[in-house]
């Protein structure tokens, strides 16, 4: 039996390292291929546009150049402005998601609390049930009449249910012996929360920050259903119309055969490096924090 | 007094209640602590709530000078226009439900087993490597994957078409085909979500005992049998719940996907047209409004109805993982 094994294990130790390298093979082509269609952005982005026009898109820049960086930032006036509006929203939708479903996760963290059953069920049926696009849109723009404002791009989507509910459980977990303490040296509510309670959440915070952070900026639906004015259209909407319009010139110039100025596929693509790369960036070394919002997984009391 | 309530209930009740209970100033902090739900409670009811009670006009013939409730009842008209014979409602559902029976297997799959790829070399440091990347599509916005979707399938200079004319292959017209979509779709929503959903699986791995690996070693149990006999069994129930979890949002299209990645291009809606692109673009285009909150009232009714039968079921395997 010993020496049976004696003889079986090097060359099964010889097959395992054959398998990882195996394994590891097939995960560099996965992971090469998340981060191909990025690096076919960049490369058509240096690209010479006649080139790109003749030969397609290409892995490799082709005629390396950066015109159309030089042109983009020759007149950068929406870009900047679609850059702050997104900033904006971004910033106060999550500062104010997360004041809001703080407050009332640490509310509801009270088991005194006597509203506490009801409200919990309030916001668990709205993760049920909902009333759809055409009743919200008509409310929002109807009732509240927020067209063309930038609310309506913040407000609507502010509270999440979930995270409500994320804040509510990691409230329940805090140190007894803390707001006990802080308690006794007559602390009321207000103070427990804003002093004690949330520096005690600074993991939570970042987390459900960035989670709201990175939804704010990447939407561009409610943009498409509230804002008509240039001035105001949030980041992605901008990128999102320009390539639409492209398309449309390009149809257009088609039928009529004329020679209309259009934004090549090198011009289109530096747009959306400019506009999309500095986020993913950042987004890339934060990506702990989005792992551990993942994984809570249990978040009920 | 304090001591004798904390005697009497331990561990069971936080300090926040206690401190609450036979506090002096108990009507005090209940006053407070329904202030700190206002904010929340007013946005979840404009936002939330109200737009429950506009899911009527379902029900009547929107007219916006009317307004929602000054609108008239018309019955099931709206139903009928969308659900009979002619209408484009039982295709938009069908599509909806099947699209994401796809992702979801398909999500399932990838997901799987890219984190069991993963666990096999967890500890280099090349696998953080791959972690990373292959989260890296999370954080694109659907338009920028619309953008990435144009060039690979656009007709001029496209990478799949260079790629089919270096073959000796004709190119292929993407935008104008609608049979392509099913499979273009199902593996751009995997290439967007599969690093993220391989998280889950892979902390449910790191739960597992390694007690159990050694002891399978022990018997001679080589990696595969190591995971066909450990590591897939006791993944199950975490499976099941993800999975189960996702069903009950069977009858909700991704929106912002379906729409970047097809827009307004009536050449593919035959396979493509899901309730949410047929409700959004009803609601810009000024089309029917009847037919859209007909549509929409269908998926919040019936999408409820899913969510609390899987919930339920849910509930028997993972109590902790429940929405309720």
């Amino acid at each position: 039996m010993a020496q049976a094994q004696a003889i079986v294990r090097p060359r099964r130790r010889n097959r395992f390292s054959v398998s990882k390298t195996l394994i590891h093979l097939v995960l560099a082509v996965v992971a090469f291929l998340c981060v191909m269609p990025m690096l076919l952005v960049i490369s058509t982005s240096l690209s010479d546009d006649l080139i790109v026009a003749k030969e397609g898109l290409s892995l490799v820049p082709q005629g390396l150049t950066t015109y159309t960086y030089e042109f983009i930032l020759a007149s950068p006036a929406q870009l900047l402005r679609s850059y702050g509006v997104t900033m904006l929203i971004t910033a106060t939708g999550t500062i104010g998601g997360i004041l809001v479903s703080s407050l009332m996760g640490y509310a509801l963290a009270h088991r005194g609390f006597t509203l506490r059953g009801v409200f919990v069920f309030i916001i668990v049926f709205t993760m049920l049930f909902n009333g759809g696009m055409v009743p919200t849109y008509l409310i929002v723009r109807g009732v509240l009449g927020l067209h063309d404002n930038l609310l309506a791009l913040i407000l609507p989507t502010m509270i999440i249910p979930w995270y409500i509910m994320m804040f509510r459980s990691h409230f329940q977990g805090l140190p007894h012996e803390i707001m006990e303490a802080a308690k006794i040296d007559g602390a009321g509510e207000w103070r427990m929360f804003f002093q004690i309670a949330m520096p005690l959440s600074r993991p939570w915070l970042a987390t459900i920050g960035l989670m709201y952070v990175l939804k704010y900026w990447n939407e561009w639906i409610p943009a498409m259903m509230y804002i008509e004015d240039p001035k105001l259209f949030p980041l992605q909407y901008l990128l999102q119309q320009i390539v639409r319009n492209a398309q449309f010139l390009r149809s257009v110039r088609d039928a009529m055969t004329t020679r209309v100025k259009i934004p090549g596929l090198s011009l289109q693509m530096s747009m959306v490096v400019v506009a999309a790369g500095p986020a993913m960036f950042v987004f890339m070394f934060l990506q702990k924090y989005f792992v551990r919002g993942l994984t809570a997984g249990a978040v009920k009391g | 007094m304090a001591i004798a309530v904390e005697g009497s209930r331990p561990k069971k009740r936080s300090v926040l209640d206690r401190l609450s209970v036979g506090n002096r100033d108990k009507s005090i902090t209940f006053v407070n602590v329904l202030l700190m739900c206002l904010p929340a409670l007013g946005m979840l009811i404009v936002f939330n709530y109200l737009p429950m009670f506009g899911l009527v006009i379902a029900f009547k013939d929107y007219r916006f000078a009317k307004g929602i409730f000054g609108s008239e009842w018309v019955g099931f008209n709206n139903f009928r226009f969308i659900f009979g014979g002619a209408g484009t409602g039982w295709r938009i559902v069908w599509h909806t439900v099947s699209y994401n029976l796809i992702f979801i297997f398909s999500g399932l799959v990838g997901s799987l087993s890219l984190a069991f790829l993963i666990n096999e070399v967890h500890t280099t440091r090349a696998s953080r490597v791959y972690q990373a990347l292959a989260f890296l599509p999370h954080f694109v916005s659907w338009v920028v994957v619309g953008i990435f979707a144009n060039g690979f399938l656009r007709y001029d200079g496209g990478v799949v078409n260079k790629l089919l004319i270096s073959l000796g292959r004709e190119p292929l017209l993407f935008y104008q085909s609608p049979s392509y979509w099913p499979y273009i779709l199902a593996a751009v929503n995997l290439w967007k979500g599969v690093g993220f959903g391989s998280i889950i699986y892979m902390a449910g791995m790191l739960g597992i005992d390694d007690e159990l690996y050694e002891a399978a070693q022990i018997d001679g149990a080589d990696r595969w049998q190591q995971i066909r006999y450990i590591t897939l069994p006791l993944l199950i129930p975490l499976i099941i719940t993800v999975t189960l979890l996702s069903l009950g949002g069977i009858f909700r299209g991704n929106l912002e996907m379906f729409q970047m990645m097809i827009g307004n291009n009536p050449l593919l809606y035959s396979t493509t047209d899901i309730i949410d692109t047929f409700v959004f673009r009803s609601l810009l285009t000024l089309g029917s409004l009847g037919m859209a909150s007909a549509a929409g009232f269908f998926q919040s009714v019936v999408g409820l109805f899913m969510i609390l039968a899987t919930n339920a079921l849910v509930r028997t395997i993972n109590r902790e993982r429940a929405l309720y």
